[in-house]
This record gives C-alpha cells, sequence and structure tokens, in this order.
C-alpha cells in the first residue's frame, strides 16, 4: 500500500517536471511547482492516471484452468471462476490465480528426459540415486523411484495453510514411500509395486489432508523397483540358476522319453512274439495229435499188421540213409577184431 | 477559487498519508503482533484483515501463521544394534504463540536453530535407543522373504528378527513427545516428525551388498543343485520304468508260452493217453529217421526182425 503511495507520488513528480533530486519530494514543493509553471493539464492528468491505475486493477481474467482466489484485506472473500471478472482496486482487494486444474508431477529418483527436474535433487547423481535408495523391511536395500501426480482441490488451503505446500508434498511422499516400503520385504519391493503405490498414496493422502494442504493425489506411480546395482547380477543369477535347473530337467525329460516310448514297443513285441510261440505250439500240437488220432483209429482196427507195416517202413526209410551197414550172422560170436570203427570215425 | 482547491487536495493528501500509515492488514497466512516501542501491546491479530494502530508510535510484526517446515541437517547415527544408519528428518511447526514467540526467537532463522537445537537430539536419542529394525518398520505384517532353502530351521529366526515391537511411527512419536513441550516457550506447536530419509552408511551398504549377493548366490545354487537332483531322479525313473517295462514282458511272454506249452501237454496226454505203447511205438520208428543218417554205422545181426527173412525162408 505505501509502496503504491511513493510511487503515486513519483509519478507526480515526473509529470510535473518537478526537480528530481534524491530527496523525498514535499507536498509544498510541489504545490509552489504548480503554482510557478503554472500547468494547466496537471491536475486533470494526474486524477486520470489515477483512475487508469485503479481502473486497470478491477477486471482481471482466470483462464480456464484455474480460478483466482481474491482476499480482501487480506482476508479470504471468494473464488473467482474462469472468465473476465471484476474486483475493488489494488489495494483493496488481491486476487491469486491458482491452477486447480492441472496435474502437477513430482518424480523421485529418477529424472524423465522430457520432465522437469526437481531442482533440489538436480545436482549430483549419487543424490540422486539416494532418493530411491531405501530399506527393505528384510534390512535389505532395494531402489524404488516413483512418480507423484497432484493437483489442487482446494486453494484456499492450497494458499494459506501451509507455508510450502509443494516441499510439504515432496518430503512427505519420500517418508510415505518410505514408510510403505520399510515393511515390505526386498522381493515384495520388486513384484508389488501396484500394491505399494496404492498403500503409499492412501498414505500420503491422508497426511496431506491432516495439514491441509488442499492437495489431491491423483496417482502414484512406481518406476521400475529393483535391488543396487551392484546387487543386480547376482539376483540375474538367480534367474539364471532356475533356467539351468528347468534345463536340466527337461534334459532328463527328454532321456526319459527317448527311452520309454521305445521300450514299450519293444516290450509288446516280446509279448505278441510269446502269443505266437503258444499258437504255434498249440496249432503244432493239435496236428500232430489229429494225425496219431487218426492213424491210431486205422491201427486199432488191425494192429498187428500194421505194427509190420510201420516198422518195416521206417526202416526201409532210415536203412537207405544209413553209411556203412554190417550184417553178422547170429552164430558168429567175435566181430569185433573183423571191423575197424576208428578208420571210420576218423574218415569222418 | 484555487487555493481553496489547493487546500483542499493538500488535506485529501495529508489524510491519506495518515490513513496509510495507520492502517494494516493482516494477511490470511499471517499473524501480527502490535509494539509500542518496542513493547507488546494488546492481543495478537490472528484473524486476516484490515486492522488500524496508531501510526508512527506503534509498529506491526509479521509472523507466519501456516504451517512451517522444518528441515533436519541429515546425519549419521549409530543404532542400537550398532549399525551406523544415514537419517534425514523433517517436522512441521506452527507459531501458535506470536507473544512468546516474538519475545524469544522473533524470526524464523532463529527459530530454524532453536528447532535445530531441540529436535536434533531427540530425534539422535530415539533412532540410537532402538534396533534398527524398529526404525525401519511400522507393523509386524507378514513379509514374503523367499527363503528358498533350510525353510524350515530358518524361517522361525528370521521371521522373529524382523519383528518388532514398537516401530518407526511410535519412534517419530517419541521424537515429538520428547521435543514438543521444550518448544512450547518458543510459542511454537511441533506438529509432527517424520523420518524421510533413512538407510545405511556408505561403508554399511557395501557390506549389505555383500550379504544380499551372498543370499542369493546360495539361492542360485540351491536352484542348480535341485536341477541336478531333479533329474537325477527323472534318470532314476527312466531305469525303473524300462526294468519295469521289459520284466512286464518278460512276465506275460513266459505266462503266455507257460499256457501253450501246459495246453499241448494236456492235448498230448489226451491224444497219446489212449495207447501209450502204440505212442512210443510210432514216435520211436519217427526218431530213428531223425537221429541217423549216413555218418551213422549199424551192425545188425541176422537173427533181427529186420533180417529174420535174410538167412532163408522158412
Amino acid at each position: 500500500m505505501t509502496w503504491d503511495w511513493e510511487k503515486l507520488k513519483q509519478r507526480q513528480q515526473q509529470q510535473t517536471g518537478g526537480g528530481g533530486t534524491g530527496v523525498p519530494p514535499q507536498v509544498e514543493e510541489i504545490l509552489k511547482n504548480f503554482k510557478r509553471f503554472k500547468f494547466p493539464g496537471g491536475p486533470v492528468l494526474i486524477i486520470i492516471l489515477i483512475a487508469l491505475f485503479f481502473g486497470s486493477s478491477t477486471f482481471f481474467t482466470v483462464g480456464v484452468d484455474e480460478v483466482g482466489v481474491v482476499q480482501r484485506f487480506g482476508k479470504y472473500v471468494r473464488i473467482s471462476q474462469p472468465g473476465l471478472n471484476f474486483k475493488l482496486p489494488a489495494g483493496l482487494e488481491k486476487v491469486t490465480k491458482v491452477k486447480v486444474k492441472r496435474v502437477y508431477k513430482e518424480e523421485f529418483g529418477f529424472r524423465s528426459q522430457t520432465g522437469e527436474a526437481r531442482k533440489l535433487f538436480a545436482s549430483g547423481g549419487s543424490e540422486n540415486k539416494n532418493i530411491s535408495l531405501m530399506l527393505t523391511g528384510d534390512l535389505n536395500v532395494g531402489v524404488a523411484p516413483w512418480i507423484v501426480q497432484f493437483r489442487v482441490k482446494n486453494p484456499y488451503n492450497y494458499l494459506f495453510k501451509v507455508r510450502d505446500s509443494r516441499k510439504l508434498l515432496i518430503d512427505m511422499s519420500e517418508a510415505s514411500m518410505r514408510l510403505v516400503v520399510g515393511d515390505r520385504s526386498i522381493n515384495e519391493v520388486i513384484t508389488k509395486r501396484q500394491e505399494i503405490a496404492t498403500e503409499a498414496q492412501e498414505l500420503l493422502q491422508k497426511e496431506m489432508d491432516k495439514s491441509e494442504t488442499g492437495i489431491h493425489i491423483v496417482t502414484i506411480e512406481m518406476k521400475k523397483t529393483n535391488v543396487p546395482e551392484a546387487v543386480q547380477p547376482s539376483f540375474n543369477e538367480v534367474n539364471q540358476a532356475v533356467q539351468e535347473k528347468e534345463t536340466m530337467i527337461y534334459q532328463a525329460k527328454e532321456d526319459y522319453n527317448k527311452a520309454i516310448p521305445a521300450a514299450r514297443g519293444e516290450a509288446a513285441r516280446t509279448i505278441k512274439m510269446a502269443e505266437g510261440y503258444a499258437l504255434d505250439r498249440i496249432n503244432r500240437a493239435k496236428g500232430d495229435c489229429s494225425r496219431f488220432v487218426a492213424v491210431y483209429k486205422e491201427y486199432a482196427k488191425a494192429e498187428d499188421i500194421t505194427r509190420r507195416r510201420l516198422y518195416l517202413e521206417a526202416i526201409a526209410d532210415v536203412f537207405p540213409k544209413l553209411g556203412h551197414k554190417y550184417i553178422i550172422d547170429a552164430e558168429q560170436k567175435s566181430l569185433l577184431p573183423l571191423l575197424n570203427l576208428n578208420k571210420n570215425l576218423n574218415k569222418k | 477559487m484555487k487555493s481553496k482547491g489547493i487546500i483542499l487536495i493538500i488535506s485529501v493528501i495529508a489524510c491519506l498519508l495518515l490513513l496509510f500509515a495507520s492502517a494494516y492488514i493482516v494477511d490470511e497466512t499471517e499473524q501480527v503482533v502490535i509494539t509500542q516501542f518496542g513493547k507488546v501491546v494488546g492481543e495478537p491479530k490472528q484473524e486476516p484483515g484490515l486492522y488500524f494502530k496508531i501510526p508512527f508510535i506503534q509498529q506491526a510484526n509479521y509472523f507466519p501463521k501456516n504451517l512451517l517446515h522444518w528441515d533436519g541437517d541429515p546425519g549419521q547415527i549409530p543404532t542400537l544394534d550398532k549399525t551406523y544408519i544415514w537419517v534425514d528428518t523433517f517436522a512441521r511447526w506452527k507459531i501458535v504463540d506470536p507473544i512468546k514467540y516474538f519475545q524469544t526467537v522473533s524470526n524464523l532463522i532463529s527459530a530454524q536453530g532453536r528447532l535445530d537445537d531441540i529436535i536434533g537430539p531427540a530425534v539422535r536419542n530415539f533412532i540410537s535407543s532402538y534396533k534398527l529394525i524398529e526404525t525401519v518398520r511400522t507393523t509386524n505384517r507378514e513379509l514374503d522373504t523367499f527363503e528358498v532353502g533350510l525353510e524350515d530351521i530358518v524361517e522361525t529366526t528370521r521371521s522373529k528378527a524382523y519383528a518388532i515391537k514398537t516401530g518407526r511411527q511410535n519412534i517419530t512419536k517419541g521424537i515429538l513427545k520428547q521435543a514438543k513441550p521444550k518448544l512450547e516457550k518458543f510459542g511454537i506447536e511441533l506438529v509432527d516428525v517424520k523420518i524421510k530419509r533413512i538407510n545405511y552408511v556408505e561403508q554399511v551398504r557395501k557390506s549389505v551388498y555383500s550379504r544380499m549377493i551372498a543370499e542369493r548366490n546360495q539361492i542360485a545354487e540351491k536352484f542348480r543343485s535341485e536341477g541336478v537332483g531333479e533329474s537325477r531322479k527323472i534318470l532314476g525313473e527312466k531305469e525303473r520304468d524300462l526294468k519295469l517295462i521289459t520284466s512286464e514282458a518278460y512276465r506275460v511272454a513266459q505266462e503266455i508260452k507257460g499256457k501253450a506249452d501246459a495246453e499241448v501237454t494236456r492235448l498230448f496226454a489226451a491224444a497219446y493217453g489212449v495207447d501209450p505203447e502204440f505212442y512210443s511205438f510210432t514216435k520211436t520208428l519217427e526218431s530213428y529217421s531223425k537221429a541217423l543218417d549216413k555218418d551213422s554205422s549199424i551192425v545188425l545181426s541176422t537173427d533181427s526182425e529186420f533180417f529174420k527173412y535174410f538167412s532163408g525162408y522158412k
């Protein structure tokens, strides 16, 4: 207010062309100048200027994505909606525009290429990493970068209740995230990102509401959670070992599958062969039996003659096949000296 | 006419000057203490709006009314189990009694100093009198610790190792409880104290990493040996199944053959049983032709059945 007043006086001074000394101008002096130079347009011009100054501060535009918070003598009076709005001139009413529709984003532990980096952590790579390094509930260290999207839901609270809502949001989201991660094991940090994000969002929203920041958390999103770089190879090794295990099992199964169906076939063959043998034996036996029975039937009718015939036929059949045949008279007693059986064998 | 106008202007300007010197505005985020030659006069103005004071004699001292921020210096603190950790805290506070505040600290910079002096040691006290796990965890919820191998032995001891009695929320509450009364005399209300970041210090972090690596390696080995075991088992199964299949086949084959042989035996017995003598007669004759060939020699007497007519007809 006082500043405005001084400015006004300065303008007056300039208009009247009065001595521009460093000494604060006195009212009397100005009046003297008025009198002396008889500047007729002076007062009118001053009034026009004052009118313009106040007039221009009586209206303002509010963009589509924002609202204007109007304070009269510092006290909050109303919220102006988008469009052209009017207020009492400067000094009496003040307007602060708040973008309520706009979704802001804060990134933690990483920097996206396009998004604006957080100034606080923009310098120093190790510092940047530290944001996402977290102690897990099983006292391991995990890396969990995340983003928070938020918008202003209550411009009154946003402007007046907290000194620096944004700073509070940043600190509080770190605190909330660590609280959630601190109660999870490293495995859960890696695999259950959604769960962590949801819980952290709830926690953060609760804190934001409690301290009346007027901020609504739109979403918390976890980026790729991982173990620290130094530990990553060993985690990969576990995955590799799992693969190796699978491979070994599959190889063994391959062996199994190679051998077993073939063995089953072989077994079937053995059984079929046995069946063949059985059929063969039984059929032959049946044949033999039928033959015997048939022969026997006739034999029974004339036993003696058949016996003789069979005997003689058999002998007649066998005899020609034999090599040496010796016939010795029944009276001859010592036949051995005559025979050279050994010679016979040697010949063979 | 002219001088009247000038007088009017002068008086208007004088009035305005006086008005500006005596009026002051209290913003939504501010509270004001009025002092008269350095002495506090009247109640502090905490409601926003336009107020008046005696110009030039009284002075308005503005203080923030909204929630203020305190950011602690991050530092290393040993926990009860002698692990050095790096803790970064922040707190939120308000000026609730601007007169006390004005008299004791009066500005934000010295207030920050007081807060440093009081909250810092409180944080240190609490962190160092609890085990690390108490500061890290909040609840005793079940952790999925992914302990491969030694499940039965390790399970109980491990989950016990991560169990907590106090938890972070209660530790921060404790810090708040300790620091809050000490700040009251400055007209400051400490709203809460939070742990923003907590981590191992660099050296400890390295050993934690090597522990994590060892843990993973052990898990990896477990998987590998599981693979070997599993494949051996399958190979064993293969051997067993092979033996089973071949022996089963052998058994079935022998059974079939046996049955056939039995059947054959029965058939023969039934057929030949009618006249065993005839059977042996025919069979013997048959076997002669099979058993004897050109390499066989025969010595026959003339009184044999075959040569009974050889010596002469009777």
